[in-house]
C-alpha cells in the first residue's frame, strides 16, 4: 500500500466520520462545525486526484464564505431540539423514502452500468506542470461559454431577487446619512458668541 | 587568522564525513521528510522571532508618536521585552470557563494560527526561493485567509460568553464583507499578471524602468483597496471591532489565558506580516529592486553596492518592513470605526471600485498599455 492509499484512507474515514456525526450531534454549531470538516476532507481527496483548482476553490467558496455566513445564523437561531427529535419517527418514513430514492438514482447516473472503467476510460496521469486552472478556464469560455453565462446570469438573478425581498420601506426607522456626516463644517456645530467676562459685584 | 583557517576546514570536513554521508545512508522518503522540515523550520523561526520583535517595534512606534518612551526596562533600551513577555505568558495558567465546550475552546487558537502560517509555503523571497512552487498559489493564499475566522468564530462561540459571542458576529460579518473587495483585488492582479503563481506575478512586473513597472501604478486602486482589507481582515485598528477593548471588553478573546491568548496573538501578529508580503509581493514587486533596469548591467557586479543595489531578498523585507510600519502608524492615529461605517466602507465603496478598476485593468491589457502590458 503506497503513501497514496494511505492519505486516501485517512481522509476518507475522516470524512464519512465527520458526515455521519453532521446528522447525528445534537448541537447545530456542532453540526455545521463537522459539515467544515467534511469539506476539508473532500477537498483533500480532490487534491489528491490532482484537481488542486476544485480542491481549493471549495475551500475557498464553502468552507470560506458559505459555511461561515451557515454558522453566523445558526449561532443567532435559538433552535429548539428537542422539538425536532419529537417529530422524527413521524418524518421517519418520508425519510427513508427520500434516502431510497437518492440512492437510485445515484445507482443510475455514477453507478458501473455508466461510470465503468469500460464505459470511461481512467484519465491519464499529467506531467507535475500542468496547469489546471489553465485548462479549465480554457474550455470553460471558449466550449461551455453559452452555459456558463447563463449560470452566472441565473446567480445574478437570485442575487438581485434576495437583495428585493430585504426591501421594505419602514418609514419609522432612523438612518445615518454618512455624507452629511461627512460633509459637516464646524460652522454647522457651533456657534461662537461674543460675552463681556463677568464682572465682580 | 592561520588557526581559523585550519578550524573551518576542519568543521567543513566533519560536516561532510558525519553529517552528509549519514544523511545519504537515510531511505529517500526520510530525506525528503528531512529536507522539507528543515525548510519549513528555516521560515518559521524567523517568522516567530519577526512576531516577537514587531510586538516591541509596535510599542516602541506607538510610543514615539504619542511622545512616550514604550518599554525601556528588560534588557538594553527594553530590547528583551517581547522574550519576557513570551516567558510570562507560558507560566500563566490556562483557565477554561465552566460553560465552555473544552475541545473547540482549545482548538480555536490554533485553527487561528494555523492557516496564518501554512500560507507561507508558497510565498516566493527569491527568484525560484520558495517551499512549494504551486500554479495557483494566489487561491491558495486566498482560502486560507478565509479559512482563519474559523478560529474567531469557534473561540467566541466555545466560551459561551456573551462578549466573545458579539465580537464573534462582528467579526464573521466583517472578515467575509471584507473578503470580496480582497478576493476582486486579487482578479485585478490575476489579469495584469496571466499568471495565479506569485513568482511569476512578480517576474512579469520585471521591466527597464524599476519601480515604475510595478502593478502599484496601474492598479493602484486595487493596491488601496487589498492593503486596508487586509488590515480588516487581521481585525486591526481603526477595524478591531471585533476585539472592541472599550465596548465589549475584548471580544472574542475575553476568556483566554496564558498561551492560548499566546497563540491568537501569534496569530494576529502572524498575519500582519503576512499581508504585508502579499502586498509587497503583488503590488510591488517582491524581491526587484527599485532600480532594476534603470541602473546599467555593470552595477551589479560591484562587490557590496551591486548586491545591495541588485534584486535580492533584501528588498522584499525592505517592502514588508514599510507596510507593517503602516499597520502601527495607522493604529496610532485613526479611531475605530463604528460598525455601520465598516459595512458601508466595504460594501458601497471598495467592492464598486473594484469592479470598476477590474475592467479598466481589462481594457489596458487589451491595449497593450505600456510599459506594464506592452509584452
Amino acid at each position: 500500500m503506497g503513501f497514496e492509499n494511505i492519505v486516501f484512507y485517512v481522509f476518507a474515514a475522516i470524512m464519512v466520520f465527520s458526515a455521519f456525526m453532521v446528522i447525528t450531534v445534537k448541537n447545530p454549531v456542532q453540526a455545521s462545525l463537522f459539515l467544515v470538516l467534511t469539506f476539508f476532507s473532500c477537498s483533500a481527496i480532490w487534491m489528491l486526484l490532482e484537481a488542486e483548482f476544485l480542491a481549493i476553490t471549495l475551500v475557498l467558496v464553502y468552507v470560506g464564505a458559505v459555511m461561515v455566513l451557515f454558522l453566523f445564523v445558526v449561532m443567532m437561531l435559538d433552535i429548539n431540539v428537542a422539538r425536532m427529535r419529537a417529530a422524527f419517527m413521524q418524518y421517519l418514513p418520508i425519510g427513508i423514502a427520500v434516502l431510497i430514492t437518492m440512492i437510485a438514482m445515484m445507482f443510475m447516473v455514477v453507478g458501473g452500468d455508466h461510470f465503468g472503467l469500460e464505459q470511461v476510460a481512467a484519465p491519464a496521469r499529467q506531467a507535475a506542470d500542468y496547469n489546471n486552472t489553465r485548462e479549465l478556464g480554457l474550455v470553460l469560455y471558449t466550449v461551455y461559454v453559452y452555459p456558463f453565462e447563463i449560470a452566472a446570469v441565473i446567480l445574478l438573478v437570485a442575487i438581485v431577487a434576495a437583495i428585493a425581498l430585504t426591501l421594505r420601506r419602514r418609514p419609522k426607522t432612523k438612518y445615518q446619512n454618512p455624507d452629511a456626516q461627512i460633509a459637516v463644517k464646524r460652522d454647522d456645530r457651533i456657534r461662537m458668541v461674543e460675552m463681556k467676562a463677568e464682572e465682580k459685584k | 587568522m592561520e588557526w581559523l583557517n585550519t578550524s573551518i576546514d576542519w568543521i567543513t570536513v566533519m560536516f561532510q564525513e558525519w553529517v552528509v554521508v549519514y544523511y545519504h545512508m537515510l531511505p529517500d522518503v526520510l530525506q525528503t521528510v528531512i529536507w522539507i522540515v528543515l525548510k519549513i523550520v528555516v521560515i518559521m523561526a524567523p517568522l516567530m522571532l519577526c512576531v516577537a520583535y514587531l510586538t516591541l517595534a509596535e510599542r516602541k512606534v506607538i510610543g514615539a508618536m504619542q511622545v512616550r518612551m514604550g518599554p525601556t526596562e528588560v534588557g538594553p533600551r527594553g530590547y528583551l521585552q517581547p522574550i519576557a513577555d513570551a516567558v510570562k505568558l507560558m507560566f500563566k495558567e490556562i483557565i477554561i470557563p465552566t460553560g465552555a465546550n473544552k475541545y473547540l475552546f482549545l482548538t480555536a487558537p490554533l485553527l487561528s494560527l494555523g492557516p496564518a502560517l501554512a500560507a507561507w509555503a508558497v510565498l516566493p523571497f527569491g527568484d525560484g526561493l520558495v517551499l512549494a512552487e504551486v500554479n495557483a498559489a494566489l487561491l491558495y493564499v486566498l482560502a486560507l485567509t478565509s479559512v482563519g475566522v474559523y478560529g474567531v468564530i469557534i473561540a467566541g462561540w466555545s466560551s459561551n460568553s456573551k462578549y466573545a459571542l458579539l465580537g464573534t458576529m462582528r467579526s464573521a460579518a466583517q472578515i467575509v464583507s471584507y473578503e470580496i473587495a480582497m478576493g476582486f483585488a486579487l482578479v485585478g492582479v490575476l489579469i495584469a499578471a496571466g499568471s495565479l503563481n506569485l513568482g511569476e506575478i512578480v517576474n512579469s512586473q520585471r521591466g527597464e524602468y524599476g519601480l515604475l513597472n510595478w502593478f502599484m501604478i496601474p492598479l493602484l486602486p486595487l493596491f488601496v483597496i487589498y492593503f486596508i482589507s487586509g488590515v480588516a481582515e487581521t481585525n486591526r485598528a481603526p477595524f478591531d471591532v471585533a476585539e472592541g477593548e472599550s465596548e465589549i471588553v475584548a471580544g472574542f478573546h475575553v476568556d483566554y489565558s496564558g498561551m492560548a491568548f499566546a497563540v491568537f496573538f501569534l496569530a494576529e501578529y502572524a498575519n500582519m506580516i503576512l499581508i504585508a508580503a502579499l502586498t509587497a509581493i503583488m503590488f510591488m514587486g517582491g524581491w526587484l529592486s527599485p532600480l532594476h533596469g534603470l541602473l546599467p548591467e555593470s552595477v551589479t557586479s560591484i562587490p557590496v553596492l551591486g548586491w545591495i543595489l541588485g534584486d535580492g531578498i533584501h528588498w522584499f523585507f525592505a517592502k514588508m518592513s514599510i507596510f507593517l510600519f503602516l499597520f502601527l502608524w495607522f493604529r496610532a492615529t485613526f479611531p475605530r470605526y463604528r460598525y455601520d461605517q465598516i459595512m458601508r466602507l466595504g460594501w458601497k465603496v471598495f467592492i464598486p471600485i473594484t469592479i470598476v478598476w477590474i475592467l479598466v485593468v481589462g481594457v489596458f491589457v487589451l491595449a497593450g498599455l505600456g510599459p506594464w502590458f506592452s509584452a
